[in-house]
Formats: structure tokens, sequence, C-alpha cells
């Protein structure tokens, strides 16, 4: 034991004393010291983030002893999945999602398919007051929503095609109906379009001009080339796309309440009023457990989401980084 | 003797294809945004009566009654406006530099990256609309308005108060000047929000980053360059252009989600005052874009661009 003792020391006094073996010490020490300051900044940061979701998470598998239970902090003592019962009861759970869901993706396929198209249009065909309607571009992205959400409300609420809106709800105008919504984001003026079409010039730009010139010499007509060579090769730039919009499209609360799109189609609306419906119906009228099955509804409403991000998020920070949005 | 081609050219072909791609955005931009913001200066110029049998509307010329009344006698509109911008001015440099210092860390090779990276990026899922929303109205469907928030708030701070002002005072018997101060302890007190308004700006640092040949990080080692000034001469100047986009984007984003919008719209569709409504978004436009063109020239100014 003695001996062993006495060999570290002689070791420690060894390193001590030779400064090269000192430096080398002294740099593996500093690197420990700051990769253990950077893990406590991630982690800190990270639980900023994930406090709120920890908390509606927790909240709503506690029991109602649980509630009321001062001891109870974090592990709830009865868990239970009761209020997710109610929840999904109250919501419609499953219909409103599968609606929401079919409307999100819709939209979000028509805006890929536009915004891409004009991308294309902007990055590779050369025409008179191109500058000046890349311009034009840049302000759609740059114009906050608001500004024109009047007239887009006025708009719509006379606009009736063919009395389209008539037949649907009763009243003239398109108000109440998912219409207005389809209707801008086929013309490239949906939920941030600007931004996307930015994302497809700036990614279309940076691919090389060759395998088109192969496609034209093979006698593909120019449509054919942007839908079945170009659009393959945009990969990245597509996942980015379809990401953000649908995580946008699914969280937008701002043209739903705009057009008055009725509660079924948009969760994002309806979970508005799930505490509302639950004190009401159930005779709820605990506010502490009414904000547990209001928990219990904002974790069911993220999920969704939550679960298509994870699935493409590999895929997605990668796109980002090659599809040249940073410009 | 000019001899008229019958076949066109394959560069006013592709001239005309490249009409026939944008024709989309360009019709939409037509009619949602150009007319928009035409009807929209109208409409805050005059007074607007729906006719509830046909959804029509009638419009009466007022001059700038309006404005006058917006900025004379309107309740709250000013200092929801002054509120607006003064915390936009704070959040701008902090979101750009703890996103700059975030994306930083993350840009390194190290165990668990993909899962930090898969969580820094949850706010712009979780923040935007619908949860903040449903919080938000139930809220003050259920506690009954604005007294129950109030409390709320106070009680939060009240919890805080004494680790603050404990700092503040040493800070001040340290002789550091009390606007820096401020600046400061505001922003500690707004660190959630910031975390959470820059997830994207975050994402566009790490693909800057990226994007900066490693060669350069060699030659400054091999100059003997420490890794302060490592930073300051080669990885700041190189992502300076994605500075103004994250600016950009950081206040156009932050004036989507403020405040004078939704005063806009309670303002259009609660008290149907069409005229005052336009009013507020053509004001507030018109400040966002003034504050933007000046942040955007201050900053090109001092830009460097690589390429």
């Amino acid at each position: 034991m003695k001996d062993r003792i006495q060999k570290v020391s002689d070791r420690i006094k060894k390193t001590v004393n030779d400064p090269l073996q000192m430096r080398i010490v002294g740099n593996d020490f500093k690197n420990i010291l700051l990769t253990i300051f950077k893990y406590v900044i991630l982690i800190g940061v990270s639980y900023v983030i994930l406090a709120p979701v920890i908390g509606m998470f927790v909240n709503s598998i506690k029991s109602d002893a649980d509630a009321f239970n001062p001891m109870v902090f974090i592990l709830p003592a009865h868990p239970t999945l009761e209020k997710y019962a109610l929840a999904i009861k109250r919501l419609d759970y499953w219909t409103t999602a599968v609606r929401t869901l079919v409307y999100t993706v819709t939209i979000t396929l028509v805006q890929l398919f536009i915004c891409s198209m004009v991308g294309y249009g902007f990055a590779r065909f050369e025409f008179p007051l191109k500058k000046l309607l890349f311009g034009c571009v840049i302000l759609t992205i740059v114009i906050p929503s608001h500004t024109i959400m009047l007239p887009l409300y006025m708009t719509f609420k006379s606009f009736d095609p063919f009395g389209i809106g008539k037949m649907l709800t009763g009243t003239p105008g398109l108000m109440g109906t998912v219409i207005p919504m389809y209707v801008m984001t086929f013309l490239g003026a949906g939920l941030r379009s600007g931004l996307f079409i930015y994302i497809f010039i700036q990614f279309f730009r940076g691919l090389p001009k060759e395998i088109e010139e192969a496609a034209f010499v093979d006698g593909a007509g120019m449509f054919y080339t942007y839908f079945r060579i170009m659009l393959v090769n945009a990969m990245p730039a597509v996942i980015t796309v379809t990401v953000f919009s649908i995580v946008w499209q699914f969280n937008d609360v701002f043209y739903a309440k705009l057009f008055l799109i009725p509660d079924n189609v948009v969760i994002s609306k309806r979970i508005a009023s799930l505490q509302g419906i639950i004190a009401n119906e159930d005779q709820i009228l605990s506010l502490t457990l009414q904000e547990l099955y209001r928990d219990a509804g904002a974790i069911l409403v993220i999920v969704p989401v939550v679960i298509i991000y994870l699935s493409l998020q590999k895929y997605f920070i990668e796109g980002v980084e090659r599809s040249g949005i940073v410009g | 003797m000019k001899k008229k081609k019958r076949k066109l050219s394959l560069s006013t072909k592709r001239m005309i294809m490249g009409y026939i791609f944008i024709m989309p955005w360009f019709v939409g931009f037509a009619i949602f945004y150009v007319r928009s913001i035409i009807l929209t200066g109208q409409f805050s110029l005059s007074k607007l009566t729906v006719d509830a049998n046909v959804g029509g509307y009638s419009l009466e010329y007022v001059g700038l009654k309006n404005f006058v009344y917006a900025f004379r006698e309107h309740g709250s509109f000013k200092q929801i406006l002054t509120t607006s911008i003064g915390n936009m001015l704070i959040d701008v440099p902090l979101i750009t530099f703890f996103s700059l210092f975030m994306a930083m860390l993350l840009n390194k090779k190290f165990p668990g990256r993909a899962v930090f990276r898969a969580i820094f990026f949850l706010p712009v899922i979780l923040n935007s609309g619908a949860i903040a929303a449903m919080m938000d109205l139930a809220e003050t469907m259920m506690n009954g308005g604005i007294s129950a928030t109030t409390a709320e708030v106070s009680g939060g701070t009240s919890e805080l108060a004494f680790d603050i002002e404990y700092l503040v005072d040493m800070f001040i018997n340290l002789g550091i000047p009390s606007s820096v101060l401020e600046y400061l302890s505001s922003a500690v007190g707004r660190i959630n929000d910031i975390i959470k308004a820059s997830g994207i700006q975050i994402i566009i640092f790490i693909a800057a980053l990226q994007s900066i040949p490693s060669s350069m990080y060699e030659v400054a080692k091999i100059e003997g360059a420490t890794a302060y000034e490592t930073f300051w001469k080669v990885t700041f100047p190189m992502v300076m252009p994605h500075i103004i986009t994250n600016v950009v984007y950081t206040i156009v984003d932050s004036f989507t989600n403020s405040e004078v919008v939704d005063l806009a719209y309670t303002t259009a569709l609660s008290e149907f005052n069409y005229g005052l409504s336009s009013v507020f978004s053509i004001v507030s436009s018109v400040v966002t874009c003034s504050i933007l063109a000046i942040i955007v020239v201050l900053i090109q100014r001092r830009t460097f661009y690589y390429n």
C-alpha cells in the first residue's frame, strides 16, 4: 500500500517538475472544465425549453387527489389517464385531428408544388423585370400579414363565385369555410409562401445546370424537366419546406380566426374552448382540476406535430444546412 | 429585307415559360398584396359601413380623421405601439447574439448533439399560435380577465425579485452605469422569451457556420491566433451577412406576434371599427418597415462579403 502511494506521489512530482507535462495536464483540465461548462449551458437551456412541456405532461397524468396534494412535485402519486379520456371525448379528438391533418397536409402539398414552381421560374429563366419581381417576393416576406388582413376579410366575405359559399354554408361569401386558405395557397400567397419561394429559389440556383441541359437534349419539355428532374434533386429544400409548412399550418390561428374556419377543422382553434366546455358539460368547477384537463388537451394537440417533426428532423437539419436558406 | 421568323427563338420561348412558371405567384401577389395594400390605405381614410344584406360595404371619405383619433384620443394605441417597439429593440440584439452563441456550441461534434439540436428547434413548434393562444384565452375566460393575469405576473416576479435586486445592488456598488444594468436585468427577466424566439435563428447560424471554409481556421491556427481572436477575425465577419437575415427575420417575427396586431384584430372584428383598425395596421407596418430599413442599412455598411 505504502509502496503504491510512494509511486503515485513520485509520478505527480515528476509531472509537476516537467513544464511540458504540466502544460498537457493544464490543457486537459481546461478542456474538461469547458466541456462541463458547455453541457451545463446546453442542459440548462434545454430545461427552459422543455419545462412547460414537462409541466403540462405531469399535470395531465395527475389524479384529482394529486392536484390538491401539496406534497406532489413532478412525480404524481397516483398517475392516471382519465384526464386524457375526457379530453379526447370533449375535443372529439380523433375526428378533429384527422381533419386537421388532412387540411394541413393538402395545404402543404399545394404549397410545395406552387412554391417550387415559382422558385424554379425565378431561378432558371431569364425574363424582363425579373429583378423587380424578385424584390416583390422579398416584400411579401417582410410585409406583416396583418397589413392585408382587413381587405382579405372583406374580399372573401363578399366573394362568392358560382354561389359555392351559399351552397355550403347558406350565407353568401366564403367565410367559415377552408376555401379561402386553399385559394390563397394556390396563388402563392399562403402562410409564409414568400419564405418558401425564397428557399426554393436559393436552392435551385445552387444546382448544376448540366442536368437540365441533358434532359433538354434528350427531348424533355420544360415542365417535365422541372417536375421529374429538378424537384427530385431538390429533396433537402422539399423536406425543409414540408416541415415548416406542416408545423406552421398546424399551429396557425391567425388565418383560422380571420377566415372563421370552423373549429372542427382546425384543432388549434378548438383547444381554446376546451376548458370552457369541460367546465360546462361535465360540471368540473374547480379551476385547478380544469387546468389538468386543459393540459391533457394541449399535450394531445402537440403530439402529432412533434411526431412529424421528430421523424423528419434528421433530414430536416441537414436539409436546412444544404438548402441555402441562408442565401 | 427582314424575314419574320415563324418559330419563336429559344430565348423567347424560355422567357414565356418563365412567366408561366411564376404566373400563380404573380396573380396572387396582385390580388392579395397590391390590391390589399391599396384597399387598406383607402379604408384608413374613410368610414366603412357594412351592408348586412349583401355582404358588401360602402366607404365614406373622412380624410385624416382616423389617424387623428388613433394618436390623440385612442386609449392604448400609442402605449402599445411604443412598448412593442421597445421590446423589439431590446430583443433583437439579445436574440441575435444568443443564437450565434448557441449555434457555435451546437456546431461542434460532441456526444448528444443530435438530441440537443432537436430540442433547440422545439420552440418553433411549441411557441407558435395554438398553444400560447389556448393558454391566454383559457386564462382570461376562466379567471375573469385582466385582474387575474396581473396577479399571476406579480406573484411570479416576487419569487425572483430577491435575486435580481440583490444582484442589481451589487453591480451598482461596483459602479456599472444604471442604464446598462437596466438592460441586462430586463434581459435576464425575459430569457425565456429569448430562448423561445431563437429557434430558427440558431438553425440559420448553424448553416452559416458550416459554410465557412475550414482552411481559414487552419491559417488562423498556424498564425497563432487565440480562440478569442479567431472568433472576432474569422467567424464573426464570415457570418455577418447572415446576421442581416436573422435580424430581418427576428423583427418581422416579433411584430407579427406583437400586441399591435391583436389590437388591430380586435378593433376590426369585435368592435367593427374597420377604418381605425386599418390605421393601426398601416402605422405599425410603416414603423416596422422603416426600422427594418434603418437597421439593415446600418449593419450592411459594416458587413464584409466574402464572395
